[in-house]
């Protein structure tokens, strides 16, 4: 980037006060325009008045355990599996998300916090933190991804764009995110897997951007507030209403 | 040229008429995909006998082949593929086209490097930059510079020119350690044409470790792989080449990107015997490539269209921009790739404090973009609400490429 720093290291600003979130390692993890979903958690919290602070936390760094977000992002098969193995051995997000942080994975992210994926055929543990285990689909899901969200969570219908090779098949210890209407998701039926506090999508890059109000349940997550004030989202929702025009023009 | 390539290059010329005559493009790729039924190694026949540079690379290919091939000029006549059509039918085309040439300046596209190498055995090869473009069907970078090296290890003895500030490319052009020892190990003249984008080189493609950075330095922190000291350099308003010598350069096109196209241009001439000081002056008279950069006035405004497809070139039109009322326009068909994701891998706020508009098949992705970046503009339904909705004055135009075609399609403009 030109102007933003590429790496905010821990302990710049905030506090004790502040909201924080960590982008985890966007040095490996960040090939779809990941850092969107940090930027827009940020903005919509400081639309709120809450201060923030956003730590990026490069692979070859310590991960704090003690922030209120934790993001993962999209990645390509090699850093996927490099990006699992140094999470692992760091171990510092499975403790994050015992005492209660909210963890949003994306896509290959979200891969790897089920017990096991496939990267460059082999297959990999994963964080084990959800019920889940990805494997290789039959074919690339490339194009866009809707449904309807798990109607306990309260949101609006799901958003996206998806590309990814693999299937992901959900265990009795999480519940899917949204029911599939257009696209693949986990499985063609399914989409996403949430459990407590932790959530993932296949909805890729900035999930969030399509999708504020899922930005807001996990601003509500992290600060256990029960109602934010609302902002204005007139932008969203007209691509929001764009894209939900345009999957009904292909369905005719 | 054996009589089936004769046949089959008369065809293709033929065909690419036949394509213009009826009004479908300008038959730089229905001749040569005629011609490569005919004759697969029509490629080959085409390239033989000519003096060959090839110019591949994610962004600035176009660009530089045009600089290239009007440097080289300074030699004779060169055949080159000035529309863009990039893969192998443009190039059989292009050739065809232009007859019997001592020289010939190909634009490759960067998937299709090792078997252009292979079928037109270039003396030079210029190597631009690689980062992410088209995410929804181009290859990883790292699987690209891999593709790279593994082709440039097969050729030798092609003179490799290089741009020393992207590792991706340093890491291609770098054979490796434990190479054959029948393989001579490869020359490469480095240029440096600086590299605003750096958001798919942080991880070193030969050993993993993160790779740092410090002013024009890089380095990996885990092996041998770092910048190479450049030759050729872009100082001021110039180019330094490898005797030290300053040239001055002055260009139609715009911005720091354009100067560095430049150097990288004078720098594979100069393995053709050009010198430096005859090739300058013909790189000002490139005004427009492929209708970028093109100026036209309408209205009182004076537009400029700048082309962006990926973030690493929106960084780059950024810096090209004036400090102007700026238009941009975003469409997600085919050719852009359908995944606009990428916008949030540009960071908009250069354009803070000058009118910004936006339009395009996916303006409100776009919106969305601008609002989470704190970057005010306004939406607009057609460019000609755009130009009505800036004073009279200079307007800059950045678009990716369907959108950019649609808008020179309503300029009423080919270049
Ligand atoms: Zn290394």
């Amino acid at each position: 980037m030109s102007t933003e720093p590429a790496y905010r290291m821990p302990g710049q600003g905030g506090g004790e006060s502040s909201l924080r979130i960590v982008w985890i390692y966007p040095d490996l993890l960040s090939t779809y325009g990941d850092r969107g979903n940090m930027l827009i958690l940020e903005r919509r919290a400081r639309l709120r008045g809450m201060p923030v602070e956003c730590i990026e936390v490069r692979s070859d760094q310590r991960l704090p355990v003690s922030a209120d977000i934790y993001l993962l992002g999209g990645g390509e098969d090699g850093p996927q599996a490099l990006g699992a193995q140094r999470l692992i051995a760091d171990g510092g997000l499975r403790r994050a998300a015992e005492q209660g942080s909210v963890v949003f994975a994306v896509c290959a992210g979200y891969q790897l916090l089920g017990g096991s994926f496939f990267a460059k055929g082999t297959k990999c543990a994963g964080l084990d933190l959800l019920d889940l285990h990805s494997d290789r689909g039959p074919s690339r899901a490339v194009g866009e991804l809707a449904g309807a969200i798990d109607p306990r969570l309260g949101l609006p219908p799901l958003s996206g764009f998806e590309n990814h090779g693999g299937r992901t098949h959900l265990g009795p210890g999480v519940s899917a995110l949204a029911r599939v209407s257009t696209g693949i998701g986990n499985d063609g039926s399914t989409e996403g897997a949430w459990r407590g506090k932790l959530l993932g999508t296949y909805s890729h890059g900035p999930a969030l951007a399509r999708n504020p109000a899922l930005a807001d349940l996990l601003l509500r997550w992290a600060t256990g507030w029960q109602q934010l004030p609302p902002l204005d989202d007139t932008w969203a929702d007209r691509l929001r209403a764009e894209r939900s025009a345009a999957l009904a023009a292909v369905r005719q | 040229m054996p009589l089936r390539a004769k046949v089959a290059s008369s065809v293709s010329r033929t065909a690419a008429a036949l394509s213009r005559a009826a009004g479908r493009g300008d038959g730089s790729v229905i001749g040569g995909w005629i011609g490569l039924k005919i004759d697969p190694d029509l490629l080959a026949h085409l390239a033989s006998g000519r003096a060959i540079a090839l110019v591949s690379g994610t962004n600035g290919k176009t660009t530089t082949t045009r600089l290239t091939a009007a440097a080289v000029g300074v030699l004779g006549q060169v055949a080159t593929n000035s529309f863009g059509a990039n893969m192998p039918t443009g190039h059989t085309s292009a050739l065809a086209k232009a007859g019997s040439t001592p020289y010939a300046v190909l634009e490759v596209d960067e998937h299709y490097l090792a078997q252009v190498l292979e079928a037109t055995e270039p003396r030079v090869v210029a190597l631009l930059n690689l980062s992410r473009d088209q995410l929804d069907r181009a290859k990883e970078v790292a699987m690209m510079a891999q593709l790279w090296r593994a082709a440039l290890v097969r050729h030798p003895s092609v003179r490799v020119v290089a741009n020393a500030d992207d590792p991706m490319v340093v890491w291609a052009a770098t054979p490796p350690a434990t190479r054959s020892p029948q393989l001579a190990p490869m020359a490469v003249t480095w240029f440096s044409a600086g590299q605003r984008w750096h958001d798919d080189s942080w991880v070193c493609p030969e050993c993993g470790a993160p790779i740092e950075r410090m002013a024009d330095q890089w380095w990996c922190t885990g092996c041998w792989l770092r910048r190479p000291e450049p030759q050729w350099v872009v100082e001021d308003d110039g180019v330094v080449d490898p005797a030290g010598d300053w040239h001055k350069v002055v260009l139609q096109l715009p911005g720091r990107v354009n100067l560095g196209n430049a150097a990288t241009a004078l720098a594979v001439a100069a393995e053709f015997g050009v010198r430096p000081t005859d090739a300058v002056s013909r790189l000002g008279g490139v005004a427009s490539v492929a209708g970028r950069y093109a100026q036209v006035v309408k209205d009182g405004r004076t537009i400029r269209l700048l082309l962006a497809k990926n973030p690493a070139s929106w960084l780059e039109a950024f810096d090209m921009a004036e400090e102007a009322p700026t238009l941009l326009s975003i469409n997600a068909r085919d050719p852009d790739g359908l995944d606009t994701s990428w916008l949030f891998d540009v960071d908009f706020a250069p354009l803070r404090g000058r009118q910004v508009l936006i339009t395009g098949d996916r303006a409100y992705d776009l919106a969305v973009r601008l609002d989470v970046n704190g970057v005010p503009f306004q939406h607009v339904r057609t460019f000609t609400e755009a130009i009505t909705g800036v004073p009279p004055g200079r307007l800059e135009v950045i678009a990716n490429y369907t959108a950019f075609q649609d808008i020179r399609a309503e300029l009423d403009r080919v270049n």
